[in-house]
């Protein structure tokens, strides 16, 4: 897959493949570097046997990539599964680009559905038979599929980075003067943008009437009529309410559209994409190692998470590891990040409860110190742009293992025991949070979820375990699990999470070598990355971040896919809400915990 | 008991409240309150008492590997740019915002190592500091001046040449560190200079020895250069 190997296509297939390619025979062709091609016919057929009998239950990433030189779109799957540790399952299936046609595995995995829908919108490909296929991140107001190669941005400069503009002739002026806008920008053919609102929203109201009915489905009986519903007792009208997209609970730009009857939800469709811009195809342009500081921005609360996971996405393509050191302290700020975003996950969660700020701030406290932490390392507090390929950017400045042990050893755990102490046996929390939002763990498998949502509901699942990356097989730590999948046990798990992590940070402080190299290999401006295609992933603080790099041996990465965890995690939103209190969306939005930089992209 | 934890939360602040002043008198005899030392221990792994810090006219230290928007170093005891105009910042910069415009030679038309303008657009710059990590003269670096509101958002937050030129005693104030690695980078570079100096001296002196009928030079020691990559 990386390296040497990287170079020639599979001839053969192996392993669990050739598994497959002996069920359905000639429906399996071996895919370019790595997986296997399956016939659009044969595909959801493949899918349920993948899933079944060979036990990858979890979807984790679905994409497209646009390859105009062979005339076709690629969909690319990677399959995990949830009960054994180990490599993805990679499938894929092609279509030709004028008519990008392939069956849809919403039927197979719900997970698929908000990322097929994202390749519909950003590549352009028609997934047959999905429920609801349009646009996600881009309006209906947007012409073109932007990760087409040949769809060009408003402000379009040229195909790759560096611009041949900056130097040796490099005269400022500014993008707006070279292109003026309202010169850029192309509508598709019969769309008026006059019309636009009320049809977009009647759009995203159509939807709400035909939400599937969960195992609360007695209330989302689809009615007869045009304006309402009946219960036995009361007659009530059906309300649609709109939460956000300007909304102090939806931690960002993010929009609920909300049905109620009186006040229980019955039906819920998220609305996103109000932050986006089109980081994928940012990345493309971009050089490889140029691509690093724009990771920070996706999960812009934990960017060092953010940073490996794309550093390992690479490594894997380019064959290299960092050096002993490098590793070490790429593992404690790692950790350092999770503690971090989790103190402010359960600060905001409790806001939304109804605790206004003090936690919230207190959880704040814990989170400045390691920011400092960060910005003695790396100079920056939340972009901190500190991993490279093979290594980390600089070393760390004097005294700072001794000021992270002061705070690793010291204070973080009496903090969080004071948090605990605190905050997690009120009443008020208890009864709010307590089977609320519950999402068992057979639907959060089928939902993709990832990350402590998972766990809370009773999947023992945790990439640093199932697939372990960089030097976690050596720390002694255990994968927090609850078995409930409600709001509380989602707050619970987070703790958990504190512990264990503080639990690896002391292991990695007290085994990190005194001295040593940073990098392997020489620091080079433009990474040499030989063609290949790659999924890294690590567990970030919100679940699974995976990056998919395909490269062609460009200086500029080919594709560059982001499989962003508190994305995914929203398609659980709507069937968690269905049947609960108006006022405990809210809450079950917080207990997801979301960023709009990630979510949007 | 009812309102047990309300009281409790109360008896929280209440703490907070009184440790404040009580550390705060701590450091009146400590050499004064609100200098860099203060401030640490404030918001420190130590602190007990307020956290905040009342911006700007309280303000934490920022540390050496602080990285705002990068200034260009001039060297002040050769009285030039240690800038190149190589351009390898302005091919690494993620969002494109450095401008370098290479001299050339009037006569020749050949390039000159030294940019005729430079521009940095503040407005687009990310702070990422690529370009002070990948530079290899040490001729750009990132700055510690973080206060940059301007009144006007188009012409002042282009950076030009003049504007962005700080002397290298400045550098040398807010990097410590890596002045003390230049320094001795240039020291060993100058070292490495004078051995293949007194080697290539000796090889003559060899030489004519050989062949007495040419008289030796007498062999200037190089001047110490900056290290190249």
């Amino acid at each position: 897959m990386a390296g040497k190997a990287a170079a020639a296509p599979v001839a053969e297939l192996t392993g669990p493949l050739a598994v497959l390619k002996e069920k359905f025979g000639d429906a399996i062709k071996p895919g370019d570097f790595e997986g296997a091609v399956i016939g659009n016919d044969q595909l959801v057929e493949a899918a349920k046997f993948i899933r079944d009998d060979m036990g990858y239950d979890y979807l984790s990433s679905v994409t497209g990539v646009d390859y105009p030189a062979a005339n076709e779109v690629e969909v690319v799957y990677h399959a995990y599964s949830t009960r054994h540790t180990g490599a993805p399952l990679v499938f894929k299936a092609r279509a030709p680009r004028d008519n990008s046609v392939v069956p849809s595995l919403t039927s197979v995995w719900s997970g698929a559905n908000f990322q097929e829908r994202e390749a519909w919108d950003l590549v352009g490909i028609k997934f047959e038979g999905h429920p609801n296929l349009k646009r996600i991140l881009m309006w209906e107001g947007f012409q073109g599929h932007p990760l087409r190669k040949d769809w060009k941005e408003a402000y379009y400069e040229q195909d790759t980075k560096p611009f041949d503009s900056r130097w040796p002739g490099g005269h400022h002026q500014r993008a707006e003067d070279r292109v003026p806008f309202a010169d850029n920008v192309e509508f598709p053919p019969n769309f008026d943008p006059a019309q636009y609102v009320a049809q977009a929203d009647a759009a995203v109201y159509e939807q709400l009437k035909k939400v599937e009915v969960g195992e609360h489905g007695e209330l989302a009986e689809p009615s007869d009529n045009g304006n309402g519903q009946h219960s036995d007792k009361i007659e009530t009208d059906q309300l649609v309410v709109n939460l956000g997209p300007q909304h102090p609970s939806t931690h960002g730009v993010f929009r609920m559209a909300v049905t109620l009857e009186g006040e229980t939800i019955t039906a819920l469709e998220p609305v996103m994409g109000y932050l986006h811009r089109n980081h994928e195809k940012i990345g493309e342009r971009n050089t490889f190692i140029q691509n690093m500081p724009f990771t920070d921005r996706l999960d812009y609360l934990s960017s060092m998470s953010n940073n490996l996971g794309y550093a390992l996405a690479v490594e894997k393509l380019m064959n290299v590891k960092p050096p002993e050191r490098a590793e070490y302290i790429r593992v404690i700020m790692v950790e350092l990040t999770r503690i971090c975003n989790h103190v402010w996950a359960l600060g905001f969660l409790l806001n939304d409860l109804g605790a206004f700020f003090t936690p919230a701030l207190y959880g704040m406290e814990e989170r400045e110190l390691i920011l400092d932490l960060f910005e003695a390392a790396a100079g920056s507090r939340m972009m901190c742009n500190y991993m490279r390929f093979g290594g980390v950017a600089r070393d760390l400045p004097e005294g700072w293992i001794e000021k992270c042990r002061e705070i690793v050893f010291d204070r973080l755990p009496r903090k969080i025991d004071d948090f605990d102490h605190y905050l997690t046996d009120i009443e008020i929390i208890r009864a709010r949070c307590e089977g609320v939002g519950v999402l068992t763990a057979e639907d959060a498998v089928k939902y993709s979820v990832a990350g402590p949502l998972l766990r809370a509901s009773g999947v023992q699942y945790d990439c640093r375990r199932a697939d372990s990356y960089s030097i976690y097989d050596r720390f002694d730590f255990d994968v927090a699990v609850r078995d409930h999948g409600d709001v509380y046990d989602r707050y619970l798990i987070r703790l958990d999470e504190i512990r264990q992590s503080i639990r690896i940070l002391k292991q990695a402080l007290d085994q990190i070598p005194a001295t040593g190299e940073i990098q392997a290999g020489k620091k080079q401006y433009q990474a040499r990355v030989p063609a290949g295609q790659a999924y890294g992933r690590v567990e970030g603080p919100k679940g699974e971040l995976g990056f998919y790099v395909v490269s062609d041996g460009n200086p500029n990465p080919y594709r560059y896919h982001i499989r962003a965890p508190s994305f995914i995690n929203l398609t659980a939103l709507g069937p968690m809400c269905v049947g609960n209190k108006v006022a405990d969306a809210v809450i079950i939005l917080g207990s997801i915990d979301i960023v709009l930089g990630e979510t949007d992209r | 008991m009812y309102g047990s934890g309300v009281l409790r939360g109360m008896g929280v602040t209440l703490k907070h409240f009184f440790v404040t002043y009580i550390e705060d008198l701590k450091y009146v005899f400590k050499g004064g309150r609100n200098t860099d030392k203060h401030m640490a221990v404030r918001q420190g792994p130590q602190a007990r008492g307020i956290f905040t810090v009342q911006y700007p006219e309280e303000r934490l230290p920022v540390p050496e590997n602080f990285r705002y928007i990068p200034f260009l170093v001039f060297d002040t005891q050769k009285n030039e740019d240690r800038c190149t105009s190589c351009g390898i910042c302005a091919k690494v910069c993620p969002p494109q915002c450095i401008w370098i415009v290479r001299t050339n030679d009037p006569k020749t038309n050949r390039p000159i190592p030294q940019p005729a303008e430079f521009y940095i657009d503040a407005s687009i710059c990310m702070s990422c500091g690529l370009c002070a990590e990948f530079c290899p003269f040490d001729a750009i670096k990132m700055d510690h001046d973080y206060e940059l509101s301007s009144f006007e958002r188009f012409n002042t937050l282009v950076f030009d040449k003049q504007k962005l030129t700080k002397p290298d005693t400045y550098h040398a104030a807010i990097h410590p560190t890596d002045w003390q690695r230049e320094l001795k980078e240039k020291e060993e570079a100058a070292k490495k200079e004078a051995e293949k100096a007194a080697a290539a001296a000796a090889k003559k002196a060899a030489a004519a020895a050989a062949k007495p009928a040419e008289a030796a030079k007498p062999v200037d020691t190089p001047k110490p250069e900056p290290p190249a990559a």
